[in-house]
């Protein structure tokens, strides 16, 4: 249905083959947040991964202690920005998911403050999500989800809970905060599934 | 299972510019018609795509200053959009954009950040039903999040304080425009941080509505210049003005902010250490291009 706007030129013809559909480049980090940001004590912190057999968890001081690499790569945020090139460390969720056994093969992502988002469990191993607690060789800042974020760069990035507590194994597809308000079940950048 | 809210669902959607005045000294008020369009709670927004003649397009996301059912002037949306130096859409759509020209939106979208008066709220209320995951009862996590969805399905009869920093006024005035509309009476209250009495949006429909019949506050703080006579002067939005205009916790209002990413995160914080329930606050920030 595309037409030409009158008058419009394009600002830029800096597009970029690692720019999916409708993404404009950014150098700062924008903040997509649904309400204030959550105080997270590493004292208190934990993570864990919920399934029908039991819980699985890890404090802030054994988590720290798993092995975790170096991640570079491109986020997609489904508010039309793109960054390019960023650089994480964290915990690979085959490392996290090493030793958990379920019948399941959907997780709904947890977060302190109550956010919730959902993502099928195949897409969240084979190296392609961690759980990240440095941005650019610096602590994670809580506006972008300190002390630590899910990571899942493949799917726009609101998939990459902030403020990741919890992981817990659901038997459907069920959708999370804002799949429930408005955004895509799945959320491929390229497929641009960013609205129900 | 899940509580859909009643909200039209959104889709891509061919617009005119019926109208395009100026709404600040960097700001302008677009009227759209936009056809086939479903209607709109207050505090969505939209995606505005323009295309260029050789292709290229460029899409950025504008909340809507204006509500209203798919009835009647409801193909009319109304956006109020600043100029960013050095943008791409919005320098187009303040400056050049003129009635008669043609463009394409995605809306309406979002479900969260909206209000919606009495009337219309009960239907609503499935708004933010929490996630029906399995576990629930196993799941610490999944209770705290039923209790957030409790506190926001309770919308007529609690108080409304918007908080709105600059441009982000727009959605607020949208909620506070659909308010005095209904004649809605839900207590409401507006604080708006503006540089100067030249970069208000809505000046002369915000005092209306302070004078309508429903219940409306507005309190002004000017960060760079105030009007003459003005009984304070010029200066960053404090703690201590923002506790002096905005209902107290025990009065347990609904709060919306929505601002640059600094004043919101500013505000929020400003709100939890004044007792206001996390789960009592929905954010929407700008930023970016």
């Amino acid at each position: 249905m595309s037409f030409v706007t009158r008058g419009f030129g394009g600002g830029s013809r800096d597009r970029d083959d690692r720019l999916p559909p409708g993404q404009t480049l950014v150098q700062d980090f924008p903040v997509l947040s649904a309400g204030p940001t959550p105080e997270v004590d590493t004292g208190e912190w934990e993570f864990r991964i919920i399934t029908e057999a039991g819980t699985h968890r890890w404090s802030w001081d054994e988590f720290n202690a798993l092995p975790s690499e170096d991640i570079a790569t491109d986020i997609h945020c489904v508010t039309h920005w793109s960054k390019l090139g960023t650089s994480w460390r964290g915990v690979s969720l085959d490392t996290l998911f090493e030793n958990v056994e379920s019948q399941f093969d959907y997780v709904m992502a947890r977060s302190y403050g109550g956010y919730t988002t959902n993502v099928p469990l195949d897409e969240l191993l084979d190296g392609q999500a961690w759980v990240a607690t440095e941005f650019d060789g610096e602590p994670l800042d809580p506006e972008h989800g300190g002390p630590a974020r899910l990571l899942v760069p493949h799917l726009y990035f609101w998939k990459s809970a902030k403020w990741v507590r919890s992981l817990v194994m659901m038997p459907r597809d069920d959708p999370g905060f804002w799949e429930q308000n408005g955004y895509h079940l799945h959320g491929d950048p390229w497929q641009e599934e960013r609205y129900w | 299972m899940i509580g859909r809210p009643s909200v039209p669902r959104s889709g891509w959607h061919a617009a005119v510019v019926v109208s395009s005045t100026a709404e600040t000294r960097t700001a302008a008020r677009l009227e759209l018609e936009i056809e086939g369009w479903p209607g709109n709670a207050a505090g969505q927004h939209l995606d505005v795509r323009l295309t260029a003649p050789d292709g290229y397009t460029a899409t950025r996301s504008y909340s809507i200053a204006s509500s209203g059912p798919a009835t009647g002037d409801a193909t009319r949306v109304v956006l109020a959009v600043d100029r960013v130096p050095g943008g791409e859409v919005s320098p187009y759509l303040v400056d050049v954009a003129r009635a008669g020209d043609r463009l394409e939106v995605h809306g309406p979208l979002g479900a969260f950040f909206v209000w919606q008066p009495a009337a219309d709220a009960a239907e609503a209320a499935g708004v933010a039903d929490a996630a029906g995951s399995a576990d629930a009862a196993a799941d610490p996590d999944a209770a705290e999040a039923a209790t957030a969805a409790d506190a926001a399905g309770a919308p007529a009869a609690r108080p409304v304080q918007l908080i709105a920093g600059g441009s982000g006024v727009v959605p607020l005035a949208a909620m506070a425009q659909a308010h005095g509309d209904a004649g809605d009476a839900t207590p409401f209250r507006m604080l708006y941080s503006v540089r100067s009495p030249a970069d208000l949006f809505f000046a002369a429909e915000l005092q209306r509505l302070v004078a309508a019949p429903a219940p409306f506050r507005l309190d002004l703080v000017y960060t760079r210049a105030t009007p003459e006579g003005w009984p304070v002067g010029p200066g960053r939005l404090t703690r201590d003005a923002l506790e002096a205009a905005v209902f107290a916790a025990s009065e347990t209002p609904r709060v919306f902010v929505c601002g640059s990413t600094g004043f919101v995160e500013r505000v929020a914080s400003w709100l939890i250490e004044l007792g206001h329930d996390a789960r009592d606050i929905r954010t929407e920030r700008f930023g970016g291009t």
